[in-house]
């Protein structure tokens, strides 16, 4: 390149050192990458929290449940990632089944009550959301109100009712559906719901809407009717939660997982954020916060506002069995994506 | 401006003959259609990849998921988009233009800057305004709305452009052989505007296919809504790829059918002497009722916004300008802004000196690889390249390396337009004298062509900025860790119906593209020689 005058290089120079500086700068102060699909505000305030108390740093990238683990697979060893932090389940799965996570010791582990982690132990649940039908008290009635999930592919439910299906939130009620009902009533169950339903991208969203009076109901998780309650309650004056529970598929609770990946190079560190998590301060910023997401570690306690997680009636979902791969296969058929 | 002459170089008395000019010349074309040629291979990244991807996935599977009811009706969505949204912007932009550069509408400059100004309000950020000012906006009808709104500038300008640049004498033979007013209008000056007309249409189609906020927020769901959706559920799986090979397939059709509108046809003057500047009519008691035109529409594509981010900002008062959240972002877009203009202008470079100085077949043919790649979609763009980078280009892997490069290639088109007219105007005469005074071919060029055409450089690398500002699908699919960037941030937080903390980083956003804008204005004028 001597063809080229030094003052044109000289520029150039300056303007790819520039940009490649904020870059640099990220890399030599290394502390720990987190791939985050959580709500940002949470995950912004456990790496805070575990920041100030460690000094380790933490650096976010966002992105949906499914995206992320999906990317995470594409990166296999040369993944930058090194904790992997959830809405839910199945993306867990997805990265597990591809055998990249580390094995989490088991002082991790033993913070958090078996039925909240895959019996592998290469992840770990750290909160967990319910689903609920927010619906509008104007439109509905107690009496009205559908007795199961299933209820919704009912003709009468035409046009009443809106979920986000290109969510992970959702697609993981479906993944818990596919789990106890089978593959047959879950593909004419989606098949009804592209006929019944409205698509909304993202659950506040749909609740935005039914509080509007756009359509009737939604099935969506439980914390956004007390997360917009805590702060305007302007999204939310006009609507109510309907629990399920009996084990309906509809009183499925979700479990938000982390996870430390097999190729991480600060694997110390990785450990001690998933361990703070799941732990006494990371359970207590749950309780404390404005995620309004269920703290799950033993003896830890949720938002009292919250519905008791012993009386939402979930079904028994073993989280490692939710397919995420066959949901979006499902769902694609079903022409919902 | 005078160009210094350099000291003559003084050769060592051993050294070879120096070249003939004319053979140094010649080495001049072929380097630079050397680096044309480079450029244009990177610029069938994308095609390359979807054909590839296509192959990998195998027939059966590919058919699958093309030809199944989710996509019949993406197509008819977007094609009912396209047919709703063009005639009325269409019709709006002559009436505008016209009534701007024609009338004796009172205030025509101001409302001609008003009707540029929507540029730089970024059409996410307009349709977040309308939500906020209508939540239960949405379907079709509200995409058609705020698209006519958001993208109408891109019309107008070149309209406004070509009707300032007409021969009146041609209307005044017309009128002569005894049409009436409204007649020479649609038989003299209407097919005048024919290129004007179509290049800005086709701007605006493929405006209409690529964009993501806009429909994300109002609940249209297009192809590249849809990709990003199957990106949001299993990354660059087979079925968003196969979306973006249809989605391919929709704007190089869309280029096809321009150039079949577009036609042949010679529109330059003939005969001797300048045309005069055409006279304005006088609309009489008329132009009162004009007026009410650019008014109605400035207050529904400014006004709106301006009220309804207006009333975020003070909803959230003070608390929403964090204010070292708002001065990363916004030093994160300004870096990526300034490196993708360069990137962008220093690619463009090669391609725009041969259109001017050795036009011809190959040359056509680079030339046409370099515009194709601007009509594709971010989504297209930046799942090529996260695919390509994380399977065969690992350490190019969410660098900001890679993210240049996507900008690169969708606003490669803009870039080169800017340089073509700049190079144009530097007399080739002065690059000859700098090569015979001892100047390298490359070197003359960048040191004498380049800083003469250096206010058209500016002008598109202004551009290329504008569009790196407000870019949103490649910039969330390729960024390295961390990255937050003010488009990216304000999308996160509408995300969370954080519409208040969203309004401050929507206002940085525009007040970054408004002067980019203004100046775009100047130029269109100065163009057409006011």
């Amino acid at each position: 390149m001597t063809l080229m005058p030094s003052s044109l290089m000289r520029a150039a120079a300056l303007a790819l050192i520039l940009s490649g500086a904020s870059h640099a700068v990220r890399a030599a102060d290394e502390g720990i990458t987190v791939y985050n699909a959580q709500h940002e505000s949470l995950t912004k305030a456990w790496a805070d929290g575990f920041t100030k108390e460690t000094g380790i740093r933490v650096t976010i990238r966002k992105g949906g449940d499914t995206e992320l683990a999906n990317q995470i697979v594409q990166e296999g060893a040369a993944s930058p990632a090194d904790v992997f932090v959830t809405e839910n389940s199945p993306a867990m799965v997805l990265v597990e089944k591809a055998g990249l996570f580390e094995t989490l010791p088991k002082d991790v582990l033993a913070q958090v009550p078996a039925n909240f982690q895959p019996s592998s132990g290469r992840w770990v649940g750290v909160a967990a959301r319910s689903t609920v039908f927010v619906y509008d008290t104007r439109k509905l009635k107690e009496a009205d109100l559908p007795k199961s999930l299933l209820d919704l592919a009912d003709a009468k439910w035409k046009g009443h009712w809106a979920a986000s299906p290109s969510g992970a939130d959702f697609q993981a009620i479906v993944g818990a559906l596919l789990e106890l009902k089978g593959e047959k009533v879950t593909a004419e169950w989606l098949k009804a719901m592209k006929a019944n339903s409205t698509a909304y991208r993202g659950n506040s969203v749909a609740m935005k809407a039914v509080n509007a009076g756009e359509v009737d109901g939604a099935v969506i998780y439980h914390y956004y009717y007390f997360g917009d309650q805590a702060k305007t309650g302007e999204n939310s004056s006009n609507v109510r939660l309907h629990y399920f529970r009996n084990g309906d598929p509809g009183a499925f609770l979700s479990t938000s997982g982390a996870g430390v990946l097999a190729s991480s190079k600060h694997k110390e560190q990785a450990e001690a954020f998933v361990k703070w998590m799941a732990g006494k301060h990371g359970q207590a910023v749950l309780r404390d916060g404005d995620s309004f997401e269920y703290a799950i570690a033993t003896g830890a306690e949720s938002n009292p506002k919250l519905e008791p997680i012993a009386q939402l009636h979930a079904p028994k979902v073993e989280p490692s069995k939710l397919d995420s791969k066959k949901v979006s296969e499902l769902m694609t058929a079903a022409g919902l994506l | 401006m005078t160009v210094q002459a350099q000291p003559l170089r003084t050769y060592p008395v051993l050294a070879a003959q120096p070249l003939p000019l004319r053979r140094v010349r010649q080495l001049a074309a072929k380097s630079l259609f050397g680096l044309a040629a480079l450029v244009s291979l990177v610029t069938l990244l994308p095609l390359g990849f979807i054909l590839w991807i296509t192959v990998q996935t195998g027939g059966e599977t590919a058919s699958a998921l093309i030809f199944r009811a989710r996509v019949g009706e993406l197509l008819v969505n977007t094609a009912l988009l396209e047919a709703l949204t063009l005639p009325p912007c269409i019709a709006l932009a002559v009436a505008l233009a016209w009534l701007t550069e024609r009338s004796d509408v009172p205030g025509a400059r101001l409302w001609s800057w008003l009707t540029v100004a929507p540029l730089a309000v970024p059409a996410f950020v307009q349709s977040y305004a309308w939500i906020g000012v209508a939540p239960g906006m949405h379907g079709l009808f509200a995409a058609v709305f705020v698209s006519v709104l958001a993208y109408l500038p891109f019309l107008y300008l070149p309209v406004a452009a070509q009707l300032r640049r007409l021969d009146p004498a041609m209307e005044d033979a017309a009128a002569s052989l005894g049409l009436t007013p409204w007649r020479v209008f649609l038989r003299v000056v209407l097919p005048q505007l024919r290129i004007a007309l179509c290049g800005g249409s086709l701007l605006i189609g493929l405006h209409l296919l690529a964009e993501y906020g806009l429909y994300a927020m109002i609940r249209f769901d297009t192809f590249t809504t849809a990709i990003v959706d199957q990106f949001q559920s299993s990354y660059n799986g087979p079925a968003a790829n196969m979306l973006a090979g249809v989605l391919v397939v929709s704007c190089l059709g869309l280029l096809g059918l321009e150039l079949l509108i577009r036609g042949d046809a010679r529109y330059a003057r003939v005969g001797s002497g300048a045309p005069r500047p055409a006279s304005r009519r006088r609309l009489g008691r008329a132009r009162w009722v004009a007026m009410l035109l650019p008014l109605a529409l400035s207050g529904l594509a400014l006004g709106v916004p301006a009220y309804a981010l207006g009333r975020w900002l003070i909803a959230g008062g003070s608390g929403i300008w964090q204010a070292s959240e708002l001065a990363s972002a916004f030093g994160e877009t300004l870096l990526y802004a300034a490196g993708g203009a360069l990137a962008t202008t220093l690619a463009a470079i090669p391609m725009a000196w041969l259109s001017v100085r050795a036009p011809g077949r190959l040359q056509r043919v680079l030339e046409g690889c370099h515009y194709y790649v601007g009509a594709l979609p971010g989504v297209v763009v930046a799942l090529a390249l996260v695919t390509i980078t994380v399977r065969v280009a690992l350490p190019l892997y969410q660098t900001v390396a890679t993210v240049l490069l996507a900008y690169g290639l969708m606003f490669l088109p803009r870039a080169l337009v800017g340089l073509r007219a700049g190079i144009a105007q530097v007399p080739v005469e002065l690059e000859r004298a700098a090569i015979a005074l001892g100047r390298r071919p490359v070197g003359a060029i960048l040191s004498v062509t380049m800083r003469l055409a250096a206010p058209g450089v500016a002008a598109c690398m202004a551009l290329v900025a504008m569009g790196v500002t407000t870019e949103l699908t490649a910039t969330l699919m390729l960024a390295p860790n961390g990255t937050r960037t003010l488009a990216t941030e304000f999308w996160a937080l509408t995300n969370e119906l954080d519409y208040a903390a969203a309004a401050p980083y929507a206002a940085l956003m525009i007040a970054l593209s408004l002067p980019l804008t203004a100046l775009l204005h100047a130029q269109s004028r100065r163009v057409a020689g006011q």
